[in-house]
């Protein structure tokens, strides 16, 4: 079969054909792996609530509220409120935006924290996915403060990363004090559990 | 089977990233362990021989002036494809990879075999060439990973070779490492290649 001749018509024709086609399969696609890759970020923050709080029996994926870009989890055992987490990020890492879960007990304290999504370095930023975010556990920012020594806080920076410390601090910072804006009742009744 | 050397062409004596040298963006970037080299290679693997099947089959459909854009089509469209399947059935693999699996789009070695194989030859042969150029690519994409990875992190597609405290050579994870490893390899290959010769 000869070249098709590069005239208007049959090049219109050509790239409409093609673009069609293409859009359809697309689509199929699309359709297809919808199901799974929802399944997949939902395990994924199934995973990180497991993590992060501590034992419930809910499903907090359910009750997600979402406040000024932080989405808000509650997890509770046997109808009682165990602990808050919250979704939180960081436009400050080294390369750019990153996510974490941040677990907190009902008076503010971090129960535990992970790393749901993050670009940083590897072997140097990305370090923050080891146990070196141990030292965040059962501290209570009102008197821990979330900032690397070097700026004056309480928190030991990951050597040669301060930069990704930092974001992962103020990613913490901006987790609580969205908890305490949106939550303010449980300062109270938490302290006497 | 003298189309058997078109699937061979691409593993040594044409290798993408070590004689060709395109698509040197991912295998730079990429490559900081085995499993990300070879995720990446596969994606484009697999990219390449679904456009080059595709534009072979088309070929004298796509009148001359508008190929370049009919060929960016059917690549960006076969893109998609992996990227919403590598989303949906290895989410890990696919954060880790971030914005280079849509990048593939703009590689060189897809347009290019496109543009220089896919479109003057059969079917067939255009896909001996994608898969030859592809696990050329996954190859070379591979062995990268790999050093880079035993060096940088101390240990092989995830298993760890050292204890977690050893000190590695961390200038291997970074970008430097990248350029490093690469001038070395395609010193090597050049070797080999003379020698073969």
């Amino acid at each position: 079969m000869a070249k098709l001749e590069s005239s208007l018509k049959n090049m219109i024709l050509c790239l409409f054909l093609i673009s069609m086609v293409m859009s359809a399969a697309l689509g199929l696609v699309y359709n297809v792996t919808k199901g799974p890759i929802e399944l997949a970020s939902k395990k994924g923050e199934i995973d990180a609530l497991k993590v992060v709080l501590p034992e419930f029996d809910n499903d907090p994926t359910k009750e997600a509220k979402e406040i000024d870009g932080l989405t808000y989890y509650i997890g509770t055992k046997s109808g009682q409120t165990v602990g808050y987490a919250v979704k939180t990020f960081t436009d400050k890492g080294f390369s750019g935006r990153f996510d974490l879960m941040v677990g907190l007990l009902p008076d503010g304290t971090i129960n535990n924290i992970a790393v749901l999504s993050q670009k940083e370095t590897p072997g140097l930023g990305d370090k923050m996915k080891t146990n070196w975010k141990d030292q965040f556990k059962g501290k209570n920012p009102k008197d821990f403060k979330l900032l690397v020594k070097k700026d004056g806080g309480d928190v030991d920076a990951i050597t040669a990363s301060t930069i990704s410390s930092r974001a992962f601090c103020d990613a913490t910072q901006k987790a609580y004090d969205g908890y305490m804006k949106n939550y303010p009742q449980q300062e109270t009744e938490g302290g006497q559990k | 089977m003298s189309n058997f050397k078109y699937l061979t062409n691409g593993l040594l004596k044409e290798n993408p990233s070590f004689v060709l040298v395109l698509g040197t963006c991912p295998a730079l970037a990429v490559t900081t362990s085995g499993i990300n080299g070879v995720g990446m290679g596969a994606a484009t693997l697999f990219v390449l021989v679904c456009s080059n099947v595709l534009i072979s089959l088309l070929k004298n459909l796509i009148p001359d002036k508008v190929r370049i854009v009919a060929f960016i089509v059917v690549i960006a469209s076969f893109v998609t494809i992996v990227d919403l399947v590598m989303k949906a059935f290895v989410p890990g693999l696919y954060s880790a990879l971030g914005i280079f699996i849509p990048l593939i789009v703009v590689n060189c070695i897809i347009l290019g075999r496109a543009e220089a194989f896919a479109q003057k030859n059969t079917v067939v042969r255009s896909l001996l060439d994608g898969l030859g150029m592809g696990i050329g690519f996954t190859i070379a994409l591979a062995i990268m990973g790999s050093i880079r990875e035993i060096l940088g992190s101390g240990s092989f597609f995830g298993i760890k070779l050292l204890s977690e405290n050893a000190t590695t050579i961390l200038l291997f994870i970074l970008p430097p490492g990248a350029f490093l490893t690469y001038g070395y390899l395609i010193a090597i290959s050049n070797r080999i290649k003379a020698k073969l010769n």
